[in-house]
């Protein structure tokens, strides 16, 4: 086996690790015994004698929320990946198209608005394609620019423009209801990931995955100009709608689930980067591996380490700040 | 710093103004003569000014929603909206305050370093005299009478701190005899999934009340806990104040794994036309107290509740609601037990 092909194995193998050991562990004292005899009742169909909480923490609240931290930090690390490939450019992150602000000004209006969760959510998840869809439409339409070039800066200018609408929204919210939720939207989190929320955003996120793990090998060429591409008889035009289209679905999923959850998008791409190198066929699923479980992760310390929750953007620039840093020391790779 | 304050201002000359006073930060305060025009710098102070003077206060810090509306006269309820000034984010300009002709900044809650040091620039710069004083409950009869003094009420002040006092004192008397205690759990926001601490501002009511807070390990302030968390607490009442949060618990699965949920015993807080339970965190959460020692301690809090909404609100808001309002407080869904 070479060592990439290892390499692989061992991120799967640490996924499978993880996510068992998140399901064993939680506030709420679930023995390994019980997951096991639970899991095997519900697969067989047969009845099981656990006390009624035990079910309901691990199939309502633990086993949701474990596997909503494997769809959020896969999606956010593909989307990542994807943008940072096509706009060559290691700085960028899945909101450069100004989706997680779009998702933020949406959630933000529901709360100001007084709004039950699902409207939240659903405003997050509308306000992510909509801030997009606006930026594409825009970008694609001023002439005589590099088109990339186009499109980042009127991501940048549009995220800004959205960004001080939030502002507005924050400054006129409720200072001792409103905005304590707003705060806390704005922080991330998966703590209150519903079977529901699951149920409605896994899906949506596949949806968007599915195209891009299906294109991962000719995504490499949206890095070079139109014109060499399409002598290799490739219309990057298309492929860059469909990669646009397929990074939005899947982050506005995950963000108006999880609110904004920051460093995955942006780091993780580069991670997986300095263990297999830049090519996105071979990038994308290591880095869908690594952005799973590496939220995981955080989320299981998040959720068991303090009788309070932690916020994840917390623990993901503690955690992976030294992590991100000893990989760049080890390896002599070039972008 | 309190003494020294107190030392100094007796070598200070005294002017036309009212001799000296302090606010409970410990900051001199030196009000004019007469004091007619008072800017109330957030909701909490909003409340203590307009019950000791109504016609002293020159504004709320946003305009009055009707549903608020109709608890107030209508020459109150349309007091102009002026904003808020210190503390969580300012919506008022300093130059709205120095037109409105303010005599006296009033802010209530809390007297720490910050919200001081914010008074005291503002005051700099405004050479109006802005005083603070402590939002608690069990401190309000003091911020009244203080209060009462600086705007030359004293009268007034003092037959609301004494009304106060008493309350506090028969509610303290009700809860000695309580016998059982069982384990509240306050969650706020649309997941319910935010609660308050021990010694958190947001749970001064059931703090009041002795009430054996299931968030009590966790710290002072707002926080965030898991589901998982709540259901190894497993409270016996819920209270909240968010009208979501209370309609998802009877059909979410996993809030019905919690015995407050499986007994019915989830409640809704009023909230007017000042909220009762947590914010805006003033003088009217003392009806927040009296709703949830009914609902805590049904024996020892056997008072006539739409009694005590009427008084309270025939002392603070200078007018006793009618049957139809009461109604529309205590009537809302999750508001009292059926």
């Amino acid at each position: 086996m070479n060592s990439r092909a290892l390499t692989y194995v061992l991120a799967a193998a640490a996924l499978l690790g993880l996510t068992a050991l998140a399901f064993a562990v939680g506030r709420y004292p679930v023995s390994l015994g019980e997951i096991v005899s639970l899991l095997a009742a519900k697969l067989t169909g047969s009845t099981h004698n656990l006390p009624a909480n035990v079910e309901t923490v691990v199939m309502q609240v633990r086993g949701p929320r474990v596997l909503a931290a494997l769809v959020v930090g896969a999606s956010l690390a593909a989307a990542g990946t994807a943008y940072q490939g096509m706009f060559r450019n290691p700085l960028v992150s899945p909101d450069i198209l100004g989706v997680s602000t779009g998702a933020a000004l949406g959630a933000v209006l529901g709360i100001f608005l007084s709004l039950g969760i699902l409207f939240i959510q659903l405003f997050a998840f509308a306000g992510g394609l909509v801030a997009v869809g606006l930026v594409y439409w825009i970008g694609s339409r001023l002439r005589g620019h590099d088109p990339l070039l186009a499109l980042v800066l009127t991501g940048v200018v549009i995220g800004t423009l959205l960004g001080s609408v939030i502002a507005l929204l924050k400054y006129l919210a409720d200072p001792y209801n409103q905005l304590p939720a707003i705060t806390y939207w704005l922080l991330g989190s998966l703590a209150s990931i519903s079977p529901r929320d699951l149920s409605v955003a896994a899906p949506l996120a596949l949806l968007g995955l599915a195209p891009m793990l299906l294109l991962r090998w000719r995504m490499n060429l949206l890095a070079l100009p139109d014109d060499e591409a399409r002598a290799l008889g490739v219309d990057t035009r298309k492929l860059r709608t469909i990669v646009v289209a397929a990074a939005t679905l899947m982050t506005a999923a995950a963000v108006a689930v999880s609110g904004i959850i920051g460093w995955i998008g942006l780091l993780i791409p580069h991670a997986a980067r300095l263990l297999v190198g830049p090519d996105i066929g071979r990038l994308l699923p290591l880095a869908m591996l690594l952005g799973a479980a590496f939220l995981l992760a955080v989320d299981t310390l998040c959720r068991t380490i303090a009788t309070i929750e932690v916020p994840p953007g917390v623990l993901t620039a503690l955690i992976g700040t030294p992590f991100f840093l000893w990989l760049f020391a080890l390896s002599r790779r070039s972008w | 710093m309190r003494l020294w304050v107190v030392i100094a201002s007796l070598f200070t000359e005294v002017s036309s103004a009212q001799a000296p006073a302090v606010d409970t930060s410990g900051r001199e305060i030196r009000p004019p003569a007469k004091v007619e025009r008072v800017y109330a710098a957030g909701p909490p102070a909003s409340v203590l000014v307009f019950a000791i003077a109504p016609d002293k206060l020159t504004g709320w810090t946003r305009a009055m929603r009707p549903n608020e509306a109709q608890f107030f006269a209508e020459r109150y309820a349309q007091l102009p909206e002026l904003g808020r000034l210190t503390g969580r984010g300012n919506t008022a300009n300093v130059e709205v305050v120095l037109k409105a002709k303010t005599d006296l900044i009033v802010d209530v809650g809390s007297t720490g370093g910050t919200p001081a040091s914010l008074a005291s620039q503002v005051q700099e710069q405004t050479k109006i005299p802005y005083a603070l004083f402590d939002g608690r409950i069990e401190a309000t009869p003091a911020a009244l009478r203080s209060l009462g003094r600086l705007m030359g009420n004293e009268a007034e002040a003092e037959k609301l701190a004494v009304w106060y006092e008493n309350e506090l004192r028969d509610i303290k008397q009700r809860v000695a005899r309580v016998s059982s205690h069982p384990l509240v759990y306050y969650g706020r926001g649309t997941s319910g999934l935010q609660t308050g601490g021990k010694g958190s501002i947001n749970i001064e009511v059931l703090e009041i009340l002795g009430a054996r807070n299931a968030a009590a390990e966790a710290r002072a302030g707002l926080v965030t806990v898991s589901f998982e968390q709540v259901i190894l607490w497993d409270p016996e009442v819920i209270l909240t104040t968010d009208p979501n949060y209370w309609a998802s618990v009877w059909t979410d699965a996993r809030w019905r794994a919690v015995k407050a949920v499986a007994a019915k015993r989830v409640y809704l807080s009023p909230h007017l036309p000042f909220g009762w339970f947590d914010f805006p965190p003033g003088a009217n959460r003392l009806l927040g107290v009296w709703w949830a020692g009914k609902l805590l301690y049904p024996q020892a809090f056997d008072v006539d509740l739409r009694a005590k909404v009427a008084e309270f609100h025939r002392l603070f808001y200078h007018r006793e609601p009618t049957a139809a309002q009461l109604d529309t407080m205590l009537g809302e869904p999750g508001v009292l037990p059926r």
